[in-house]
């Protein structure tokens, strides 16, 4: 019984079924980010353009992530696996550029 | 509470309850892990992509600004919010299944499947532009003004991500044309809906690729002219 009781209690915290207004207002700010992304790719801010555009991408996958794929509901192992991708895919390109952006440093090629 | 049990019962015997779960809700559970463990294979899948955008546009930084003056911005900017209705839709379509309402689960499933396909149209669009312009990397390409060498490296990789997604997007439409008919036949309840949940998933990574290639591709060195 017990061992029943505790099955129902997870199936409960995990069944959160997130409110219709959540998911309008999720995709009202993914389009308001997409038009201000747009937008700002027209002015000229330097290096800075990559850093904003990229930073929206950042937060608009986050919603994404967090709300549309229920993220923020799910069960602590859910977003131990997606920080460890993450965190792999930073390995992959920071170690790299590593290489890359530091072969001018020798002198030679 | 004896009565819910038996239902709980019922419905677990009904929908396909796999001897090695306690319950319906630990296996939603597994399902659900097993689907972020495969998005993030999915991840690195890409990523090697995205590494190899990021050292050529290190390297040939002045001609990726150029070659992205070729991108449509407009279709761009569409498709863009065409997917991200997609993916309300798709939400929409996991909310009804585990609210057990079939019809507008339906519905839903086929607006996403519409939206999919007007990404998939609107992207065709766009091929058909840049290869009528021979900006297809190959012998035939022909670019016009300085640069010439990145921009091939700039639409090779153009081609490949964005070919990667497209290929991904017919996945998933073929993903919920199968669930439509399960829905249809009735095969999801509150208590087991765990296929709408992990296509949903994956549809919204698939929305989230997009959400980097669009500025990546279609924005950079937009300012300079």
């Amino acid at each position: 019984m017990s061992r029943q009781s505790t099955a129902d209690s997870q199936q409960a915290e995990t069944e959160h079924v997130v409110p219709v207004p959540v998911y309008v207002a999720i995709f009202v700010a993914l389009l308001v980010l997409t038009a201000t992304t747009t937008a700002v790719a027209f002015v000229d801010l330097g290096p800075w353009n990559t850093v904003v555009a990229l930073g929206i991408a950042v937060v608009k996958a986050s919603l994404v992530v967090l709300f549309f794929m229920h993220l923020k509901y799910s069960p602590l192992l859910d977003r131990t696996v997606l920080l460890g991708g993450l965190f792999w895919l930073a390995i992959m390109i920071g170690l790299t550029l590593t290489d890359f952006a530091t072969r001018g440093w020798m002198g030679g090629q | 509470m004896a009565e819910t049990s038996t239902a709980k019962a019922h419905a677990s015997a009904a929908h396909g309850l796999q001897h090695q779960f306690d319950s319906l809700g630990q296996q939603k559970d597994a399902s659900t892990l097993g689907m972020w463990v495969f998005l993030v294979t999915e991840i690195l899948f890409f990523g090697g992509l995205f590494l190899a955008y990021t050292i050529y546009r290190w390297q040939y930084a002045r001609g990726f600004a150029l070659a992205s003056h070729h991108m449509d911005i407009l279709l761009g900017t569409v498709n863009t919010a065409v997917l991200i209705c997609s993916s309300l839709t798709m939400a929409m379509a996991v909310h009804s299944a585990a609210l057990g309402r079939r019809k507008p689960l339906m519905g839903f499933l086929v607006a996403t499947m519409l939206l999919g396909a007007a990404f998939l149209g609107i992207k065709a669009v766009e091929y058909t532009e840049h290869i009528r312009h021979h900006l297809f990397p190959g012998p035939g390409f022909h670019y016009p003004g300085p640069d010439a060498r990145s921009a091939e490296i700039f639409f090779s990789l153009y081609f490949a991500m964005t070919g990667l997604h497209a290929l991904h997007m017919i996945i998933g439409i073929g993903l919920l044309s199968v669930l439509f008919v399960l829905a249809r036949r009735g095969r999801f309840i509150p208590e087991y809906y765990s296929p709408v949940e992990i296509c949903g998933l994956y549809w919204h990574f698939v929305d989230i690729v997009w959400i980097f290639l669009f500025p990546l591709l279609y924005l950079i060195g937009r300012h300079l002219k």
